[in-house]
Formats: structure tokens, sequence, C-alpha cells
């Protein structure tokens, strides 16, 4: 069988060295700092004061808007302040600071539903919504959007995402391993949600076991395949993944919703899963502690808002001189420059380089020798438009796609020259906007 | 927190491979043919190279001196340069003049464009230009190689052979390098084993050599002959500097289009303006000017072929 996958990309060593670790629980601590910006759009207003008594589950952000998202307390106990704290994916922002009272009491909206298979759609997107669902593959997108597509677009098909091409990263593999069952729940809520009968789940073919184990789980179901995919990134990118599975293609500037398909990742079906059977919002989730400067790297439960520092003393310190701490995988993932930022919904992973391995790297002229535009997944030139980008023209940069890419950073890591494509071309799409009318 | 953590944007990997690893790749490709060109021409081929090769290495290294720029000649681009000149030299040549085209192709062809990657033109096709403008003389006197067998003794290389006498080298010859012409260009083994490396270690794609040798094969075989469809097309393929510029000029990707198409047309107007030469024109070979020509036409291309239109509004 041709193995399915989509045009461009590239193999980086895998460097898995988590995938097969089980997941551990990370213990109780004194304190999260957990911000009111975590997800795409938003930020959410807090709901609580300095000074009360929180349960674990209990709301503390209240989403805004259609695009936000609600925050929930991750441990029980009081509220010491709401301040600016560190965020990692920018500057500083508004986040609740809780200290524990070591008891981790639910609050009492969290209870079982038994009955959960009779839920209308409409029910089943407000218990998401409430929830504070978002996507988990790093995007953190609110899932009830995704949930809720416009009148107009026929949805035909749900996608599992199961690929986890970033290098390093192995929560979702561990997922769908330990939680397989939850996992396919999750899917059977979505699927009836958006009343499609159409599933996959896509994942690549390095995960052996996980497609044996999602296979089995859904030896007796008719409408769902486990798909195995070409190990390569980015195959786990909404677009891809559909080019591969369906052979449908998204138009540029379009949406999955456009070709009648939503994507969600593994995690987030488990997060929807717990959410309507449980009732427990999201206050959890499992991070990737990973890299060759962490002493023992490992798949770790933790809650929302741990600092990365407890992560990393949980997981033996720091291996040698940390030379580059990461939230996220080596391709997409976010440098950060202290480890008293806070785990996030969109935390896959906390990946730290040692020294050696983040020398500074010196740009040299571009050669023309067009493997950016081999390796690109969505058919731009990103050498042409970050030389456009670089000049300020950010008309010929639009001419030649920038609005196309996706960011996903492979020109980039692929360049003999060491330019840094990919962040000339986010400055050009920073740019159009404002400076094209 | 007392370590100090470096920040810097995504991707926080990237490949081994840099622009110095390329270059010596090349070099290395280019082993078998200056093998081939030592074995066919003697000593005067190692000395031709070495001179073409040190006298762009020095004239490389001065520029950038003088400009107050950082000199990169152990980055191999000049060494490459130097070596692919000396291939498109006649072995007869005074060293001088091999000398004299080392500089002209790091200076004029080169440097004065704003050096590595910035050039419009194949640095090492725009020297060998101007020595033919210069010195047309001694750039079409052939000495034959050391183990010339053949009846066509008397024809300096085989494509002036076909074009004055009608007489055609035999193929053997063609393909294992034992006939007149440039030093680095008569082996076409030696070529293609290099050309193979440089495809494996993926710092070519079949593209371009792939249409340029195509095109010509093909226009030669309708048009080449007495009648249409009886042109020798294996003699065209293997004969004069086709699979050197073909192989190893017009793939370099400084001065070629980046994307597939791009590519693609690029080779087929190599191919088309080399036959149109070697059938129609006055000299026997048009190879390097069909690439000179065609450079100029790269941003052209590169600004209408897309790998894909943008459909954004």
């Amino acid at each position: 069988m041709k193995i399915r996958s989509f045009r461009g990309g590239v193999h980086p060593p895998e460097e898995k060295i988590t995938s097969q670790k089980p997941i551990q629980e990370l213990p109780l601590l004194k304190k999260v700092v957990i911000p009111l910006s975590q997800h795409t759009g938003a930020p959410a207003e807090p709901a609580v004061k300095v000074g009360d008594r929180v349960k674990t589950g209990q709301k503390i952000g209240e989403a805004q808007g259609p695009i936000s998202s609600n925050i929930h307390a991750s441990i029980s106990g009081k509220v010491v302040d709401i301040s600016d704290h560190p965020h990692p994916l920018g500057p500083p922002s508004l986040a609740i600071t809780i200290e524990s009272d070591g008891r981790d009491e639910h609050h009492p909206s969290i209870k079982h539903n038994n009955d959960y298979f009779r839920l209308h759609p409409n029910e089943i997107r407000e218990i998401v919504r409430e929830a504070g669902i978002v996507g988990l593959g790093g995007a953190a997108f609110p899932t009830h959007v995704k949930l809720s597509p416009p009148e107009d677009k026929w949805i035909d098909t749900v996608i599992l995402n199961g690929c986890e091409c970033e290098p390093y990263l192995t929560c979702d593999h561990r997922l769908m391993i330990e939680k397989t069952y939850e996992i396919i729940q999750g899917l059977k809520i979505i699927a009836k949600t958006l009343e499609v009968t159409s599933c996959y789940i896509g994942i690549e073919r390095n995960k052996r076991d996980a497609i044996r184990a999602m296979r089995e789980e859904i030896r007796n179901e008719a409408n769902m395949e486990v798909v195995a995919l070409k190990t390569k990134y980015p195959q786990g990118s909404e677009k891809q993944l559909i080019k591969a599975i369906l052979n449908r293609e998204v138009p540029s500037g379009g949406l999955p919703l456009d070709v009648g398909v939503v994507v969600q990742n593994v995690g987030t079906a488990l997060a929807i899963s717990e959410a309507v059977k449980k009732g427990s919002p999201l206050i959890e989730r499992v991070v990737t502690v990973t890299g060759k400067g962490i002493k023992n790297p490992a798949n770790l439960r933790v809650r929302i808002g741990t600092l990365f520092q407890d992560v990393i003393d949980y997981c033996g310190g720091f291996r040698g001189r940390p030379g580059k701490m990461i939230m996220g995988g080596p391709l997409m993932g976010f440098a950060q420059y202290t480890t008293s930022i806070p785990v996030i919904k969109g935390t896959t992973g906390i990946l730290v380089l040692p020294e050696e391995e983040t020398e500074e790297i010196r740009e040299k002229s571009c050669i023309r020798c067009s493997r950016c535009v081999d390796v690109c997944p969505v058919d731009i030139s990103p050498n042409l438009i970050a030389k456009y980008a670089s000049k300020d023209r950010f008309d010929w940069a639009r001419e030649y796609g920038a609005l196309d890419c996706m960011e996903c950073g492979i020109c980039a890591y692929v360049c003999p020259a060491k330019i840094p494509l990919v962040q000339l071309i986010k400055y050009a799409k920073a740019q159009l906007p404002t400076k094209i009318s | 927190m007392p370590q100090k953590l470096v920040v810097s944007v995504s991707p926080h990997i990237r490949i081994r491979g840099n622009i110095p690893r390329m270059m010596w790749d090349v070099i290395i490709a280019l082993i078998p043919a200056t093998i081939a060109s030592i074995y066919f021409f003697g000593s005067k081929a190692i000395y031709i190279i070495l001179v073409t090769t040190f006298s762009a290495l020095i004239t490389e290294a001065l520029i950038q001196k003088a400009c107050k720029k950082p000199v990169t000649i152990f980055d191999g681009s000049a060494v490459v340069t130097g070596i692919l000149l000396a291939f498109n030299l006649p072995p007869g040549i005074p060293l001088w003049m091999a000398g004299a085209g080392g500089a002209i192709a790091i200076s004029i062809g080169k440097q004065a464009f704003g050096g590595l990657g910035h050039n419009i033109f194949n640095p090492a096709l725009v020297a060998r230009t101007i020595l033919l403008i210069s010195f047309p003389v001694v750039m079409t006197t052939w000495s034959l190689p050391r183990f010339i067998s053949f009846d066509a003794l008397t024809y300096a290389t085989p494509l002036t052979a076909l074009k004055e006498n009608s007489v055609l080298t035999p193929l053997k010859d063609l393909f294992l390098g034992n006939v007149g012409g440039c030093i680095g260009e008569t082996s076409a083994l030696a070529l293609i084993i290099g050309a193979l490396y440089l495809l494996l270690r993926k710092h070519i794609t079949w593209h371009i050599p792939f249409t340029f040798i195509a095109t010509t094969g093909i226009l030669c075989w309708l048009f080449g002959g007495e009648e249409l469809f009886k042109g020798p097309m294996l003699f065209h393929i293997l004969a004069g500097g086709l699979l050197l510029g073909a192989l190893f000029m017009a793939t370099d990707p400084v001065t070629s289009p980046t994307s597939r198409s791009g590519r693609m047309i690029f080779g087929i107007g190599c191919g088309a303006i080399t036959a149109l030469i070697r059938l129609k024109g006055g000299p026997p070979e048009g190879v390097s000017f069909s690439i000179l020509l065609m450079n100029a036409f790269a941003p052209l291309i590169d600004r209408f072929i897309r790998p894909r239109k943008s459909k954004v509004k």
C-alpha cells in the first residue's frame, strides 16, 4: 500500500527519547500561577478576588466574547495574587496565583454524567465551552468554536490528529497508548456533536504501538479508520493531514471547514471525554519534559499553572549547563528566558537543549539552492519572500505567497546559508495587513 | 535562576549542512573528471587546474580585503569556479592566460555583483567567454589526447570534425573521453559519475540536466541529419561540452531558477539554444553561450513561474 502523505516536508532526527516512558503524575505543589490568556482569542477576565478560597476545578476566569476560553483553578487553596506574570508566549500578562491548601478538594460542579450519550449537540458544545477546552496540540484554539461550524458549512469528516510530528515530543503518543478508550470516547462525542459519520485517526508510522492500540480499540467501529502516515514534519499540520488522509486540499486562506473537515488533537479528544463524562474542566495536561539538558526526561501529567522550575526540579533538574529552554517542540516551539513561567493549556513539552546544541548561527548570503522551495509543504518560495521582506517590499512578499505560510519552519531548518527564513516571512505577514490595504 | 538561557526564534534545530560543505561536495564530484583530464591530457591539465584555482582564490581574497569584507576563500566556492573554468579551457592554453581567466571569473563574474549568491552569470563561463573573445585562436586550438587512435586524427574536436568534415567520432571514445576538447569536458563517464554523487547528496536535482540534455538530444536528432529524424542524437549528447555544462554549469544554484518548473524551463531553453548554435550557428559548440543566455533569464523565470500562484486576495 502506498503510504499516505503530502508533498514537501522533512524528516529531522526524531529524538523521541521519552516514547516508552509511561505518563507520571506530578505531585501536588504549593503554588500555581494561572495566566488568563492561554488560548487564541481574547483573554479571560478574573472571576475571583485576592483572598478568595477556591476549589479544584472552580472557574476563576470568565471567557470574553465568542473566541475566548474559561480558566479554572487547577488546585484548591487561596488566591494570593492577581497580577502580571511572565508568560511563555509573550510579554508578562495577567495571571492568578493560587497557594495550595494541600487538600485538592474538587468543586461541587464536577460531577459524573452517566447519561452523557443522550446529550444534545448544543449541550455538548456548552459543556466543552464551560470546561475551557482548547486545542491541546499547541495552538490552543477554543474547541467549542471548532465544534460549532457555521450553518452553511457541511461537515462530513472528523480527523483525530495523533501525528505528533515535532521531534522530541511524546505526550500524544503516550496518551494514545494509555488512554486509548477515553480518546475514542472523545472522538465519538465529537462526531455526535458535528453529526458526522466518517472518522479518521491519523498517526505517523513511527508510533507502531499507538497505531496497534488504536486499531484494536476501534476494531468494531464501522465508521472509524486508523491511518498510518509517513513520518515527516509537518505531518501534524491540519491542512497537510487532510491532504494526506482525504486528498482534499484546503484552499489558500481557507479553513478545514471549507472542505468539510474538523481536525482535533488526540489530547483534546481526551479532554472532551473527561469534561462530558466526568464533568472535569481542563485543569491538567500531559507535558513531555525532554532534551539532553534534562536529567530524567519524562512524560508528566501536570496541573495548569505549574511553574517550569517545579517541573524541571521533579525531573532531576538540568543536566550540565542549559543552553535553551523551549516550550513546545524544536521546530515551532518558543525559547524561554526564565523558568518561572507556568505550564499553560498549550504546553506540549518542555525541551531543554544543552549549551553545546545552541551555538550561535551565522547567517550567510542566499545561494539560491532552493532547498526551502523544495521542502515547503505549502508550495511557496520562502527564499524570495524572505528577500523581499528584508527589503520591506511586502507587496512582493505577498505576491510570492507569504500569507499562505503556516510557519512550520522547515525552510529555516534546511537552509545551508542559515537564513532565518521563517522569521522573515512571519515579519512580512505581520506587516501585511497594515502596509497594504 | 542562575543560568543564562539563550532566546531565539524557532526553529531551534538546523541541518548540519552548510554552504562550505555543499561546495566541497561539488569539488569531490569534480574529482573523477579531474583524473580523466590528467589521464588524457597529461600534466598540462593539472597545471591549468592549479593555476586557475589559485588565481581565483587570490583574486577573491584581494578583492574582499580591499572592500573590507570578511575573506571567505575557504568556503570552497572560488575553488569550484577555478576548477570549472579550467575544465572549459583547451589543453594548449598558456598558463598566464589561464591565470588571467581565474582572476576574470572572480572579479568580473562574481565579486563585481557582490560576491557569492549575487552574481547573475556563471563566473567560470563569463571568464571563458571573455578569453574566447580576446584570444580566439588560442581558445580554439586543440591539442589531441595522448592515446588518440581513430582516423579523425586531423580534426580538432568531435564537433568541428562533424561540422566541417562530416566525420562522426566513435561513441566509445566520446564516452570515455579519448577525444580532443577542453580538458574537463571530454570524458562523459567521469562527468556522469560526479553528477551521480551530486544527485545522491541532493545538491542538484534532475530537472535541469535532464531537460537540457534531452532537449539538445531531441532537437539534434530531429534536425541534425540529412533529413528529419536522422540526426546523430547520442553523438550530440556525448560530444562537446554538453554533459559538463548540463551537469555542472547549468546546475549552479546561484544562476538558475529556484522552482522545479522554472528549472525545467531553464533546461529546455539551454538545450534549445545549444542545438540551435550547433546545427545552424557559426561556432561548432554552443553550450557556454546557451547557459549564459539562460542565466540572464533566470530572474525573469523566477518572477513568472512560481511553485504555486498565491490565491490570497
